[in-house]
């Protein structure tokens, strides 16, 4: 096991997340630097996510490093009935890191374990994905100046959404106020609640997503809610607008509020939202190649700011 | 305990004919008193009976072997107990049972004396006993052994060190 692999955010203290999230600003200000010529990252994704393996090769590329790897596992051995544990370690033998993404929730803490080779989780089905987290925490730091005593409203599914259970886990270090807003069939789970309990963070549930709610966020993370997530049908029409936001909602709003969503966005977030200077999540998206960069550089045991100096 | 007040429902043993010698030769404490070497597991709930069975692998065990359950007990109402005769199991293996049967006691005999007599604790890893319930975890579907982690005592919850999948320890499923 290589003690620099990322499988969950919770593998990360709050002084590795602040200097990551130090080094992805600098990748920001200085995107193109070939800290990783000469080496080979693996990419490989057991099942498809465009978004993600864009940005994590774009990542590498920027870097100077090489990829190999595959968008779709059909295409593999796997399809033929190797084992997992035998393709991370056939990949060991010729990549430097490998990122992976995989339908099957633990895939990558397994795959941790038959290798020396460092592995950046890139999504364990519903499990973790904790570059998205990272990037989330950098866009809510870019934005509001800090991570320290901030009110950050969920909305939508927060029942099955890996990316608020993974926020929650992430922000317990910086004293947030969480706002739960979410119908009933899609409420935070107990065992969420019960950690932001453990772990004195506060934090009031709605099921209105109210003038009052937003007129007090710092930040809006908005969530998609899923037809499939619903046993009654009829419970789904009921509430599938009332998370939606709409740009009149945000009148009130604080000017440092920002509005975050994990993208692909369908109706919860109205188009006419997009113009308003609040509305940061495609921004938020591209601040994903910066906080890969970042964790890339990690995994592979480089401090890319002393790096940099090495090579001035 | 008493051999007229119990409700044995499961009596087998290895050798039938010393079974017999056994509850002839003694009216009380019969299981224990009639073991010369080896461990008497008590206190077992009975609806764990037989999981504990599974857990200490004793379906493929060559020694003499008494399974009793649905017992009286003043503590659980009904209990288990298992005496296996001539074998040292480790305590860690034995503390296995604790996931299923928190409250089971271990009694070593030696020379017909109980020795010791001990609780089961729980360890903090539990490593291949437990089948994952989520069937998207990739320990259901990769050939690997399963390992949760105690996360809470009482009552005794368990998490996937995989999926991150919890389960009650007295609900698990076992391998």
């Amino acid at each position: 096991m290589n003690p620099n692999s990322l499988v969950s955010i919770s593998d990360l203290s709050k002084e590795q997340m602040l200097r990551l999230l130090e080094h992805a600003r600098f990748f920001e200000e200085n995107p193109n630097h070939k800290i990783l010529d000469g080496r080979v990252v693996a990419t490989l994704f057991f099942e498809p996510s465009t978004r993600t393996r864009l940005s994590f090769e774009t990542a590498v590329n920027r870097l100077g490093g090489r990829i190999i790897g595959f968008s779709d596992a059909s295409t593999t051995s796997s399809s033929k009935g190797e084992t997992l544990k035998d393709t991370i370690i056939m990949v060991s033998n010729y990549a430097d890191l490998i990122i992976m993404r995989h339908y099957l929730e633990g895939a990558a803490r397994y795959a941790t374990e038959v290798t020396d080779t460092p592995i950046i989780n890139a999504g364990d089905g519903a499990h973790q994905h904790p570059s998205q987290t990272m990037l989330d925490l950098y866009s809510i730091y870019k934005t509001q100046g800090r991570l320290d005593n901030l009110t950050i409203t969920l909305v939508g599914d927060l029942k099955y959404g890996r990316t608020v259970h993974s926020l929650i886990m992430a922000m317990q270090h910086f004293n947030p106020t969480f706002r739960f807003v979410a119908c009933e069939e899609l409420k935070m789970p107990q065992e969420y609640k019960t950690f932001c309990e453990e772990h004195g963070i506060k934090y009031t549930e709605h099921t209105d997503f109210s003038p009052e709610v937003i007129n007090s966020s710092d930040i809006i993370y908005m969530t998609r809610v899923q037809r499939e997530r619903f046993t009654d049908i009829m419970e789904y029409e009921r509430v599938k607008d009332l998370y939606t936001l709409r740009n009149s909602m945000l009148d009130n709003s604080r000017p440092n509020l920002r509005i975050l969503h994990p993208l692909p966005r369908v109706n919860e977030i109205d188009r006419d939202v997009d113009d308003n200077p609040k509305a940061y999540y495609f921004t938020q998206a591209k601040n994903g190649l910066y906080t890969r960069q970042a964790l890339i550089c990690n995994a592979l045991g480089i401090d890319p700011l002393k790096d940099i100096q090495i090579r001035k | 305990m008493h051999l007229a007040s119990t409700r044995s429902k499961t009596f087998k043993s290895a050798n039938d004919t010393s079974l017999r010698t056994s509850i002839m030769t003694s009216k009380k404490e019969l299981a224990v008193a009639a073991l010369r070497n080896g461990i008497v597991i008590d206190h077992i709930p009975s609806d764990a009976l037989f999981k504990c069975v599974k857990i200490l692998g004793l379906d493929a065990i060559n020694s003499q072997l008494t399974i009793g359950n649905n017992l009286h007990s003043s503590k659980l109402e009904t209990k288990g107990i298992i005496k296996v005769a001539d074998v040292d199991f480790p305590e860690q293996t034995l503390n296995r049972i604790a996931l299923i049967a928190p409250t089971a006691v271990v009694n070593t005999i030696k020379n017909f004396e109980v020795t010791e007599k001990r609780h089961v604790v729980l360890p903090d890893n539990i490593v291949g006993i437990v089948k994952c319930d989520n069937p998207k975890c990739i320990t259901n579907n990769e050939p690997m052994t399963t390992r949760f982690t105690v996360i809470s005592r009482d009552p005794a919850v368990i998490r996937c060190h995989y999926c991150s999948h919890t389960v009650k320890a007295s609900k698990a499923t076992i391998l």
